[in-house]
């Protein structure tokens, strides 16, 4: 009923890449979270798809657990966003950088 | 009784032992007690030994226990093992002999010095040392007792640690030693490689002239006698033992008189089947020991120290003992071995007793006038100096009377030689004796003041004197030249069966070399008198030549000492200072420079790790693909 | 297998339709100046993304990432951006690590190669089928089969996750509170910061301000000590 799997994988391997690409080249820590976000949602693309392949459920409840744990990644995360940026201009990654050799 | 051999180097060792453990809380002096006592059982059963020796059959008259198998490595099989006939017990019963006399002598001798235990500590254990080295079976063995003995004398050389002189005259004897000992390494390991075995009794019965060629057995015998050479102080290796005379006196008469020195001599006899496959070798061995007597002897004609001259002395009558051993007069050898050990060792304890009387005092040009003060001393004195002297009918007469015998048999131009010699050590030890005992008593001089006049020692020194005086004077019984088999010959017959030569000459040939020998004797002891009764100094006939051993050590010192310190600073300077710690520094630099190289991967950017995770991410991917591609 | 049947036209269409909004989304996310047009960009990936479950029959997820997803996470990110200021563009033009922009590029052009041609090559997908349950088991919802999956074969994952939501919530809640105020002496004789329990008092504060220390400016040191969290 709908098309061929590959396709769903080739869509989502972009999708991730593109996500990743986004972590390596944006500076804003809220951008770099999104995504991140892009990567997971690309990865549970490709878990739903191969569930569709194989005719198994098990895909489809990672992607249950994917959510759920990204909803809580998220809140911890952006937590530590907002502890760390509160009192700065701007919520740019390079600004940590003291930690090197 | 003959099973008793094993106590010959146990009771030394077990004093030695005792002594290293106890020897301090014994003290003074009952520590050289318990020394004097180990080597005097150790006589007691060298006896024993010899007596059940003695009852043997004479072909078999050997005896061989085995305490232990030592080196059991396939074709090595090497066990610990003493070898108990007619040549090891003789050395053994003048070794243990005298060692006891000296032990006694050195109770007096030592008495009030602060380390007094620690002598006889050193004593004993040379004791042992040198009895393993004489009863051992095999060269391993007796290269163990070989550094052993060297160990000791560098030890007892250096007894005076704090003294400079002694501590590099010690140093000097390990050193020269090492350099022979080095020479007996190598014909071990040639003597191996060629027949297979170290152990001499195997060693002898194989056909040594097809295992060994006539080059391999040159080199294996000379170089056995380089390190003999260094053991016992011929040319070239002999500078060590005037040095030597740093140490205590009972020690320069035990072990650099009667029995270390003699240890070179002892093992070339030992190896005399060797010996007689290679002629070249014995040529060599014989004017070496020539070479050396005269030498040594023109040296001795010019020294001051009383214990240099004796020193010289040692080393000419080895040179003696070295001729005969290249004559193949391997009797006559060990009878002037016997003889020297009696005689010399004399000397050096009656030396020693001047030097105890007189408080320190070693230059011969401040003794004189000690016939009146100590008369014991002086009476064994006598019986030393006529024996070395070659007066007859002392034992040196006979002993070094049958070396030139057989010298002239073999090598006619050495014998001219070893006669020269024996007028100049007539000479000389004529010219000590007057310096010493006669004449005016210069030790009074107001200009040299001694503290207070000399006196006798004490029973514990005087004893031995009188001992050695006898066997100086009646030891020549043991072989006198008509008395074939019931003398040493015939006692060592076994031993030297195949190898015996003594010169079978006619009797007028005989009685006319002794009548030589006599003369030159008598002629050199009356030089002596005439040049050296009333004078104390004589420039010409002390000239600075002799005086410094035809300037054989700054000779050695150009030649080796110079290139050697060269090359230790560069080895200091440049291998160790450039190259090794370069390396080590190197490594260390090249660990900083990697890692100040490595650290600016740590940017401190979050991104840029995320940029390596991803590069690892394509590596990992990459090597699927080429896994699954491939 | 639903898999086997071969596609109609407007599977197609919507298919195509999603990955022109996903993808259109993604770029914005990636290549948005200001963080609000990226966080509305996320959001059109999203509903992207829960179109193409609904296309592959897996509703219930659909429903949940758009209520979760889209609803909640994408609302706490617009929440946390408006926090700490919203008008703070970045400078996209540049980028001040070197090599940093060609290199990302490259690898990830890498990544996306490798990754499909390895893919192809082992045939998409390999594997059993129906191990962990069937997605299609008589005429039962998708609801059904997923919810009797997490509730028996997975429940112990289920607890944990709950487990783990709790820890979440309770992690967020101590980072983001406001940090105990400084005690009088350790102010160094100047005014007792107790002001630092003003909430929103972080926002808009000038751009010099801030732990000189860790900015490596040395402000103008009105600044007082700080004891972080």
């Amino acid at each position: 009923m709908s098309l061929n799997g590959y396709w769903y994988l080739i869509l989502a391997a972009v999708l991730f890449c593109i996500g990743a690409l986004g972590v390596l080249v944006r500076r804003n820590v809220l951008v770099m979270f999104m995504c991140i976000e892009l990567m997971l949602n690309a990865a549970n693309l490709t878990f739903v798809t191969f569930s569709r392949m194989l005719g198994d459920i098990g895909g489809q409840v990672l992607v249950f657990f994917v959510l759920v744990v990204a909803a809580a990644e998220v809140v911890v995360g952006l937590g530590i966003v907002v502890a760390i940026f509160r009192r700065r201009a701007s919520t740019t990654a390079d600004d940590l950088h003291i930690l090197k050799g | 009784m003959v099973h008793a051999a094993f106590l010959m180097p146990l009771l030394p060792l077990v004093g030695f032992v005792v002594l290293a453990f106890g020897g301090r809380r014994l003290g003074d002096p009952l520590a050289g007690w318990v020394g004097t006592a180990a080597v005097t059982g150790s006589f007691v059963a060298a006896c024993v030994t010899i007596a059940g020796l003695a009852g043997m059959a004479e072909h078999s008259r050997h005896f061989t226990q085995t305490y232990f198998t030592w080196i059991p490595v396939g074709g090595l099989q090497v066990k610990a093992a003493i070898l108990v006939d007619p040549l090891s017990m003789t050395m053994c019963m003048f070794v243990t002999g005298v060692s006891a006399l000296i032990h006694l002598y050195s109770i007096g001798y030592m008495k009030g010095d602060g380390d007094y235990p620690k002598f006889f500590v050193y004593l004993n254990l040379f004791v042992f040392s040198m009895l393993v080295l004489v009863l051992a079976n095999n060269l391993l063995l007796t290269f163990v007792g070989w550094e052993g003995v060297g160990l000791c004398s560098y030890w007892l050389i250096a007894y005076w640690f704090d003294r400079d002189t002694a501590a590099s005259a010690g140093k000097k004897a390990f050193l020269y030693n090492r350099v022979g000992d080095a020479g007996f390494l190598v014909a071990m390991f040639l003597i191996f490689s060629k027949t297979g075995t170290l152990t001499y009794r195997t060693l002898f019965a194989l056909p040594l002239h097809h295992l060994l060629g006539p080059g391999a057995a040159a080199a294996a015998v000379l170089l056995l006698f380089l390190g003999a050479t260094g053991k016992s102080a011929q040319i070239p290796l002999f500078n060590w033992l005037p040095d030597a005379m740093e140490g205590p006196t009972p020690v320069s008469a035990l072990i650099h008189a009667a029995t270390m020195v003699t240890a070179g001599v002892y093992l070339m006899a030992r190896v005399a089947p060797l010996l007689e496959l290679s002629g070249d070798a014995r040529l060599v061995i014989a004017v070496i020991g020539g070479a050396t007597a005269f030498v040594a002897a023109t040296i001795a004609c010019a020294q001051q120290d009383i214990k240099k001259v004796l020193a010289f002395s040692t080393v000419s009558q080895i040179g003696y003992m070295v001729l005969a051993v290249g004559c193949r007069a391997y009797v006559a050898a060990i009878f002037l071995m016997v003889a020297h050990a009696f005689y010399k060792g004399l000397l050096f304890l009656g030396a020693g007793s001047v030097i105890h009387g007189l408080g320190g005092e070693q230059d011969l040009k401040r003794m004189g006038a000690l016939r009146r003060f100590m008369p014991l001393t002086f009476a064994t004195y006598i019986f030393a100096w006529l024996a070395i002297a070659g007066v007859p009918p002392f034992d040196g007469f006979w002993a070094k009377g049958d070396v030139l015998d057989n010298a002239w048999a073999a090598h006619p131009a050495l014998w001219g030689l070893g006669v020269l010699t024996a007028l100049l050590t007539a000479y000389y030890m004529s010219r000590l004796f007057f310096l010493a005992f006669t004449g005016r008593a210069r030790w009074d001089d107001p200009a040299q003041r001694a503290h207070h006049p000399p006196h006798e020692s004490p029973w514990v020194m005087t004893l031995p004197l009188v001992v050695l005086a006898v066997a100086a004077a009646a030891g020549f019984v043991i072989d006198l030249p008509w008395a074939h088999h019931d003398s040493l010959v015939g006692w060592l017959a076994p031993v030297f069966a195949h190898d015996l030569y003594q010169a079978h000459q006619a009797t007028p040939t005989q009685v006319a070399l002794g009548v030589v020998d006599a003369v030159v004797a008598v002629l050199g002891v009356g030089i002596g008198w005439a040049l050296w009764r009333n004078r104390t100094e004589r420039p010409l006939l002390e000239n600075r030549f002799l005086q410094r051993v035809w300037f054989w050590d700054d000779a050695y010192d150009t030649l080796f000492g110079r290139p050697g310190q060269a090359m230790a600073r560069f080895a200091a300077v440049v291998v160790d200072g450039r190259l090794i710690d370069g390396a080590v520094n190197g490594a260390a630099a090249l660990v900083r420079a990697t890692g100040s190289g490595v650290r600016r991967l740590q940017t401190g950017y979050v991104r840029n790790y995320a940029l390596g995770i991803a590069v690892g991410v394509v590596a990992v991917i990459a090597f699927m693909a080429s896994r699954t591609w491939i | 297998m639903l898999a086997a049947t071969h596609p109609t036209f407007p599977d197609v269409i919507v298919f195509v339709l999603s990955a022109v909004v996903i993808l259109a989304g993604a770029v914005g996310v990636v290549a948005s100046a200001n963080p609000v047009h990226a966080a509305l960009s996320l959001v059109a990936t999203l509903f992207g993304v829960a179109v193409l479950f609904v296309e592959q029959d897996a509703n219930f997820l659909a429903a949940v990432q758009v209520i979760v997803y889209a609803g909640a996470i994408v609302v706490l990110f617009l929440f946390v951006i408006m926090f700490l200021g919203v008008d703070r563009r970045e400078n996209i033009e540049v980028e001040p690590l070197r090599g940093q922009r060609p290199l990302a590029f490259a690898l990830m052009a890498a990544v996306l190669g490798l990754v499909i041609a390895l893919a192809a090559s082992a045939h998409w997908v390999t594997g059993a089928h129906a191990v962990s349950g069937s997605t299609s088991t008589g005429h039962h919802t998708n609801v059904y089969l997923l919810g009797k999956s997490v509730f028996t074969t997975y429940l112990w994952a289920f607890e944990i996750t709950a487990g783990l939501l709790v820890i979440a919530v309770v992690g967020a809640v101590v980072l983001a509170r406001r940090p105990p105020p400084v005690r009088e002496d350790e102010a160094e004789g100047r005014r007792a910061p107790v002001g630092e329990a003003r909430d929103g008092g972080e926002r808009g504060d000038g751009g010099e301000r801030g732990d000189g220390g860790e900015r490596g400016e040395v402000a103008d040191v009105s600044t007082h000590e700080e004891v972080v969290g």
